[in-house]
C-alpha cells in the first residue's frame, strides 16, 4: 500500500500534496475556523453582556447588591475603558477559564459548570446512541422499501418525532410512565435517598456507582435516566432516521448502484456495501449535529425532569438574573456546539476519499 | 345534476391548455409549472394533510372572535380546574379560563411569531446573501464569516442569552429567534446569486448603466426569493418549537397572553391531577408543527421529484 | 462458432407510470442477436436505453416490461425470478454505462470493484481475484495496473474510467455485453481507443455486443448490423455497410444530416419528422 501511495505521488506529479500534508492543511484550516468562530461567539456574548443591558454591572451583581460590591465589579469590568479594551480583557479572562463569579452560588462560574456538565453529557450521549443504533437501520429500511409501508411508517414516525415539542413529550411521558404506570423513576438523577452516597469521580453516576460496586444506586440511576434519555432519543432517532432515509434514497438513484446490480450482486450487498458506504460519510456530520443539538435541547428537557445539568443551570441562572452564569453557560455550550461540528467536519474530510 | 355544455367544454379546454406539451408563451409555461407542481403536490396525501392543517390554523386565527365565547384572558375563579365538558370543550385552567378559547386566540400569536420572524429573516438573508454572492471578494468573505458565526451558535441558548439581556417579552423572543435563524437564508441566497451573476441579462443590465444596488434589487433578489421562501416553510416548524420552548421557560409572551408554550409552563403544576391543562396546548403546538413539516416535505417532493419517487 | 442466436427479442414493450399518465418508451421492438456487434441507434427518447435495461430486468422504478418472448439460452428473461436473473447479470449478460464518473462507486478503490465483479460469480481466493483483476487491467491496456488498482474513481481520467468499466464487466466473461453510450462522455481521440479495446475483447471472446448510441456514424463504422429506433419502435434494420441503401425515410433523413468530408458549400440538411412515423408498424429484424 505504501508502494502504491508513493507510486501515486510520482504519477500524479508535483502539484498534488502527499496525504499527511493535506490532512495537516485540513486541520489547520479547521483550527483557524474554530478560532474565528470562537472570537465571533465571544463577541456576541460580550455584546449581550456589556452592550445590551442598560446597566451591565447591575446585570452581573443584581439589584440588591451593596454599593461596595457594585464599585468593585465596576472596576473589575473596566467599564470606564473603551469598548475594545473591555472586549480584550473579557477575551483574555475567558481563555484562562475565568467566566466570572456567580451571584447565586458565589463560586466561579467555571466550577459550577464543570459540576453540572457531566449530567448533560450523560443524557446527550445515551440519547445519541439510541438515535444511531435504532435510527440508521430504520432509515435504510425506509429507503430500500421506498413507497411501501415500512417507508411510510418511518416517514411518519420521523415526522412525528421531529414535530413534537420535546419538553411537552417529556411531561406527558412523566405523566404516563411515572405517575400512572410507575414503570420509571421520577424527576432528578437519583432518589433523594441515594444522594451524595457515591463519590463523584467522573460526574457520571452510572460509571461512579459501577466503580464503587453500588448496584442498587446504579439501577436507581438507570431508572431515572431511561425516560429523559428515551424522550431525547426519540428526537435523535427521528432526525437520524429521516436523514439516513434521505441520503440512502439519493444514493440508490445513482448510476453506480445500477452497476452493482448489473454485476449480479445480491440486493443486500448492493444496499450495504455500496449505497450505505456512501452514506456513512455523510452520517458523521449528521451525528455530530444531533449530538450538538441534543446538548442544546437539554435546556428544556432538564427543566421538565429536574435534571441537574447545564441546561437547568442556565435557566435557573436566568431567573436569578445571574448574568455571568448565563453567559458563561452560553459560551461553554456554544463552544462545545461549534467544537463538535468542526470535529465532525474534520472527521468527514479524513474519511471521504474524494475530499482528500 | 347536469352541467351546461359550454362549461364542460370550457373546462376541457382549460385542462388541455394546462397540459399542452409545448407551451405557447412564458405565462403559459409558468402557469403550467404551477399546475403540474400542484398535481404532484395533490398526489401526495402527506403534503395535502399538512396543507389542510395550516389552512385550518389560518382560518382559526382569522375567525377567532367568531369561534370563541370569551377572550380567554379574564380569570373566572368559580370555574377553575374543570375537565372537558359541553360548555368547556377542553376544560378550564387554574384561573378558570376556557382552554379551548385560549388555544384559538393563541393561534393568532403563533401566526404572529412565524410571520414576524419571516419578515425579518427573509429580507436580511436576501440582502446579505445576494450582496455577498454578487459582489464577491472581501465583502463576500466578511459577510460569510459573520453568517457562519451566527450559524454556528446553538439557537435556543443564544435566544436565552438574548432574552436574559433584553428582558422577557414576545417581541424580544421573536428578535432572538430571528437572530439565530437568518443565516441559512443568506447562504441560500448567496448560492443562487453566484449562479446568476454571470448571466447575460445581468451583463445587459450593467451595460445599460444600472447600479449594483439596482441590479441586486430588481434582478438578482427576485430570482433568489423562491428558494428562500421554500426554506422558510421548511424551517417554520422549528421556529414554532423554539418559540414554544422560550414560552415554556417563561421568556416569550407574558401572562395573561395565551401563548401555547407559556400555557404549558403555567399549567405544569396541575399535570398530575388536571392533566389537560398543560397537555392540550402541547397537542396544539404538535399539530401545527407537524402541519408545517408535512407541508414543507410536500413542497420539497414537488420541487425535487427524485426524492419523492 | 455456432450460428444460433444468443438472444431473441420478440415484441418488447416498456412503459412507465408518470404523474401525467402512462408513457410507452418501447413499443413492440423485435430483434435477434448473434455473436456479432449490433448497434441500436436513436435520438433521445427513442427507447434505446430502456431496451437494454429491460433485458437485464433493471428498469427504473415504475417501469414495466412485457414481451412475447425474450429468450436467452432457453431462459425467458422477463419471466425469470430474481435469483436466476442475478446469476445471469454480470456472468452471462453485462452492461457498460456511459459515464465512469457516475457509474463507478466513488468510495471504493477500482481494484476492489473489479474484484467484486469476479468474486460474485466465482469461488476464488482474494489473491486469485487480485491477479485476475490486474490481468484484466492490462488487457484493457492500462499501463500501470498496480497503481490504478489502488486508485479511487475520481483519481482516473474519463478514458481510463471507461476501460476500467470494460475490465469490470468483462472479467466474468459474459456471453452478451450491452454498451449504453459507452463513448459519449469521452473525447474523440479517447473514443477510438476505447472502441478498439471493446472490439478486441468482443471478437476474441466471441461475445455478442449490443451497442446503443445516438451517433449513427460511429455505429455504422463500428458495428456489423444497425437497428434504427424512433419513438419506441424499430424503423429499420440494416447491415452496417449497407446503410446507403436504407429505405425508411427516417434513416435516410439521418444519413443525409451527416456532414460528408468533401461536401463543398452544401447546406446541411435538417431532419423533418413525419408524424406518421410514430404509428409505423413494422421494423422487425430478419
Amino acid at each position: 500500500m505504501a508502494e502504491a501511495a508513493s507510486a501515486r505521488q510520482q504519477a500524479a506529479g508535483p502539484s498534488v500534496s502527499s496525504a499527511p500534508l493535506s490532512t495537516l492543511k485540513a486541520f489547520a484550516g479547521l483550527l483557524s475556523s474554530l478560532l474565528l468562530t470562537f472570537i465571533g461567539l465571544t463577541a456576541i456574548t460580550f455584546v449581550i453582556g456589556r452592550v445590551m443591558p442598560a446597566d451591565p454591572v447591575l446585570a452581573v451583581v443584581g439589584d440588591r447588591a451593596p454599593q461596595e460590591v457594585y464599585d468593585q465589579v465596576y472596576q473589575a469590568m473596566g467599564l470606564d475603558r473603551p469598548l475594545y479594551d473591555q472586549y480584550w480583557r473579557y477575551l483574555t479572562q475567558l481563555v484562562q477559564g475565568d467566566l466570572g463569579t456567580s451571584i447565586m452560588t458565589a463560586r466561579p462560574v467555571m466550577d459550577d459548570i464543570l459540576r453540572f456538565f457531566p449530567a448533560t453529557l450523560e443524557l446527550a450521549t445515551i440519547a445519541t446512541l439510541l438515535g444511531i443504533f435504532l435510527g440508521i437501520p430504520m432509515g435504510v429500511l425506509a429507503a430500500v422499501h421506498h413507497g411501501r409501508w415500512p417507508d411510510h411508517f418511518v416517514r411518519i414516525f420521523g415526522l412525528l418525532g421531529y414535530s413534537v415539542p420535546v419538553f411537552w413529550l417529556g411531561m406527558v411521558g412523566l405523566l404516563i410512565f411515572y405517575a400512572n404506570l410507575g414503570w420509571v423513576a421520577g424527576p432528578g438523577r437519583l432518589d433523594v435517598f441515594y444522594d451524595d452516597i457515591v463519590p463523584s469521580v467522573t460526574g457520571v453516576i452510572l460509571i461512579d456507582a459501577a466503580l464503587e460496586g453500588e448496584w442498587e444506586i446504579f439501577w436507581n440511576a438507570v431508572s431515572h435516566l431511561i425516560l429523559p434519555a428515551a424522550i431525547l432519543g426519540t428526537f435523535a432517532l427521528a432526525y437520524i432516521a429521516r436523514m439516513t432515509r434521505s441520503f440512502m434514497l439519493d444514493q440508490l438513484n445513482q448510476e453506480y448502484v445500477l452497476t452493482a446490480r448489473v454485476k449480479g450482486m445480491s440486493e443486500r450487498r448492493v444496499i450495504w456495501r455500496h449505497a450505505f458506504r456512501n452514506v456513512q460519510v455523510q452520517l458523521i456530520t449528521i451525528i455530530g449535529l444531533t449530538y450538538a443539538s441534543l446538548l442544546e435541547g437539554s435546556v428544556l428537557t432538564e427543566t421538565v425532569f429536574s435534571w441537574p445539568g447545564i441546561g437547568q443551570y442556565i435557566t435557573r441562572s436566568l431567573f436569578n438574573a445571574d448574568m455571568n452564569a448565563v453567559l458563561g453557560g452560553t459560551i461553554v455550550v456554544g463552544v462545545c456546539f461549534v467544537g463538535i461540528n468542526l470535529f465532525s467536519d474534520l472527521l468527514y474530510k479524513l474519511v471521504d476519499p474524494r475530499a482528500r | 345534476m347536469s352541467v351546461p355544455r359550454a362549461v364542460v367544454e370550457k373546462s376541457k379546454g382549460l385542462r388541455a391548455w394546462l397540459l399542452q406539451d409545448v407551451p405557447d408563451s412564458i405565462t403559459q409555461a409558468r402557469v403550467q409549472r404551477f399546475y403540474l407542481a400542484w398535481l404532484t403536490f395533490r398526489r401526495n396525501p402527506i403534503a395535502m394533510t399538512g396543507f389542510l392543517i395550516i389552512a385550518s390554523l389560518v382560518v382559526m386565527a382569522a375567525f377567532a372572535p367568531l369561534l370563541t365565547a370569551t377572550s380567554g384572558l379574564e380569570p373566572q375563579l368559580e370555574d377553575r380546574l374543570q375537565s372537558a365538558s359541553a360548555e368547556h370543550w377542553f376544560g378550564t385552567d387554574g384561573l378558570g379560563r376556557d382552554i379551548y378559547d385560549r388555544i384559538v386566540w393563541g393561534s393568532r400569536i403563533t401566526l404572529y411569531i412565524v410571520g414576524l420572524v419571516g419578515i425579518i429573516v427573509v429580507p436580511v438573508g436576501l440582502v446579505v446573501g445576494t450582496l455577498a454572492g454578487y459582489v464577491g471578494g472581501a465583502v463576500d468573505t466578511v459577510l460569510m464569516r459573520i453568517t457562519d458565526i451566527f450559524l454556528a451558535f446553538p439557537r435556543l441558548i443564544l435566544a436565552l442569552a438574548l432574552v436574559a439581556a433584553l428582558g422577557p417579552g414576545l417581541e424580544n423572543a421573536v428578535l432572538a429567534i430571528a437572530l439565530t435563524t437568518w443565516s441559512p437564508y443568506a447562504r441560500i441566497a448567496r448560492a443562487e446569486a453566484l449562479t446568476i451573476r454571470n448571466s447575460e441579462f445581468i451583463m445587459a443590465a450593467k451595460v445599460q448603466g444600472a447600479s449594483t444596488g439596482g441590479i441586486l434589487f430588481r434582478h438578482v433578489m427576485p430570482l433568489c426569493i423562491s428558494s428562500v421562501i421554500v426554506r422558510l416553510t421548511l424551517d417554520m416548524a422549528g421556529i414554532i418549537l423554539t418559540a414554544a420552548g422560550l414560552g415554556f421557560l417563561g421568556l416569550g409572551a407574558q401572562p395573561p397572553t395565551p401563548e401555547w408554550g407559556a400555557m404549558i409552563s403555567t399549567g405544569r403544576q396541575y399535570l398530575l391531577d388536571q392533566w389537560w391543562i398543560p397537555t392540550v396546548p402541547g397537542i396544539a403546538i404538535f399539530v401545527v408543527s407537524l402541519g408545517f413539516n408535512l407541508l414543507g416535505d410536500g413542497l420539497r417532493d414537488v420541487l425535487d421529484p427524485k426524492s419523492a419517487e | 462458432m455456432d450460428d444460433a442466436p444468443l438472444l431473441i427479442v420478440e415484441d418488447l414493450h416498456v412503459s412507465f407510470d408518470t404523474p401525467k399518465g402512462v408513457v410507452d418508451a418501447v413499443r413492440g421492438v423485435s430483434f435477434e442477436l448473434g455473436r456479432e456487434k449490433l448497434g441500436i441507434v436513436g435520438e433521445s427518447g427513442s427507447g434505446k436505453s430502456q431496451t437494454g435495461r429491460a433485458l437485464l430486468g433493471l428498469l427504473a422504478a415504475r417501469g414495466h416490461a412485457r414481451a412475447k418472448r425474450v429468450e436467452f439460452d432457453g431462459i425467458d428473461l422477463l419471466r425469470a425470478d430474481e435469483r436466476t436473473m442475478r446469476t445471469i447479470r454480470g456472468d452471462r449478460i453485462s452492461m457498460i454505462m456511459q459515464d465512469p464518473k457516475y457509474s463507478l462507486n466513488p468510495v471504493m478503490t477500482v481494484g476492489k470493484q473489479i474484484e467484486e465483479a469476479y468474486l460474485v460469480h466465482t469461488k476464488a481466493s482474494r489473491k486469485q481475484a487480485r491477479e485476475r483483476t490486474l490481468a484484466m487491467l492490462e488487457a484493457v491496456r492500462i499501463r500501470d495496473p498496480r497503481r490504478v488498482y489502488g486508485a479511487y474513481p475520481h483519481e482516473v481520467s474519463g478514458g481510463m474510467g471507461q476501460r476500467i468499466m470494460i475490465a469490470m464487466m468483462m472479467i466474468p466473461q459474459p456471453d452478451i455485453i450491452i454498451a449504453d453510450e459507452p463513448t459519449s462522455a469521452l473525447d474523440v481521440t479517447v473514443q477510438l481507443q476505447v472502441l478498439a479495446i471493446l472490439d478486441d475483447m468482443v471478437s476474441q471472446n466471441g461475445m455478442g455486443l449490443i451497442f446503443i448510441s445516438h451517433d449513427l456514424n460511429l455505429v455504422a463504422s463500428f458495428c456489423d448490423r444497425v437497428l434504427i429506433m424512433y419513438a419506441g419502435q424499430v424503423m429499420e434494420v440494416r447491415n452496417a455497410d449497407d446503410l446507403q441503401n436504407a429505405e425508411h425515410p427516417y434513416t435516410r433523413g439521418l444519413m443525409s444530416c451527416l456532414p460528408q468530408v468533401g461536401d463543398r458549400g452544401r447546406e446541411l440538411a435538417v431532419l423533418t419528422r413525419d408524424a406518421a412515423w410514430i404509428d409505423y408498424q413494422g421494423g422487425s429484424s430478419d
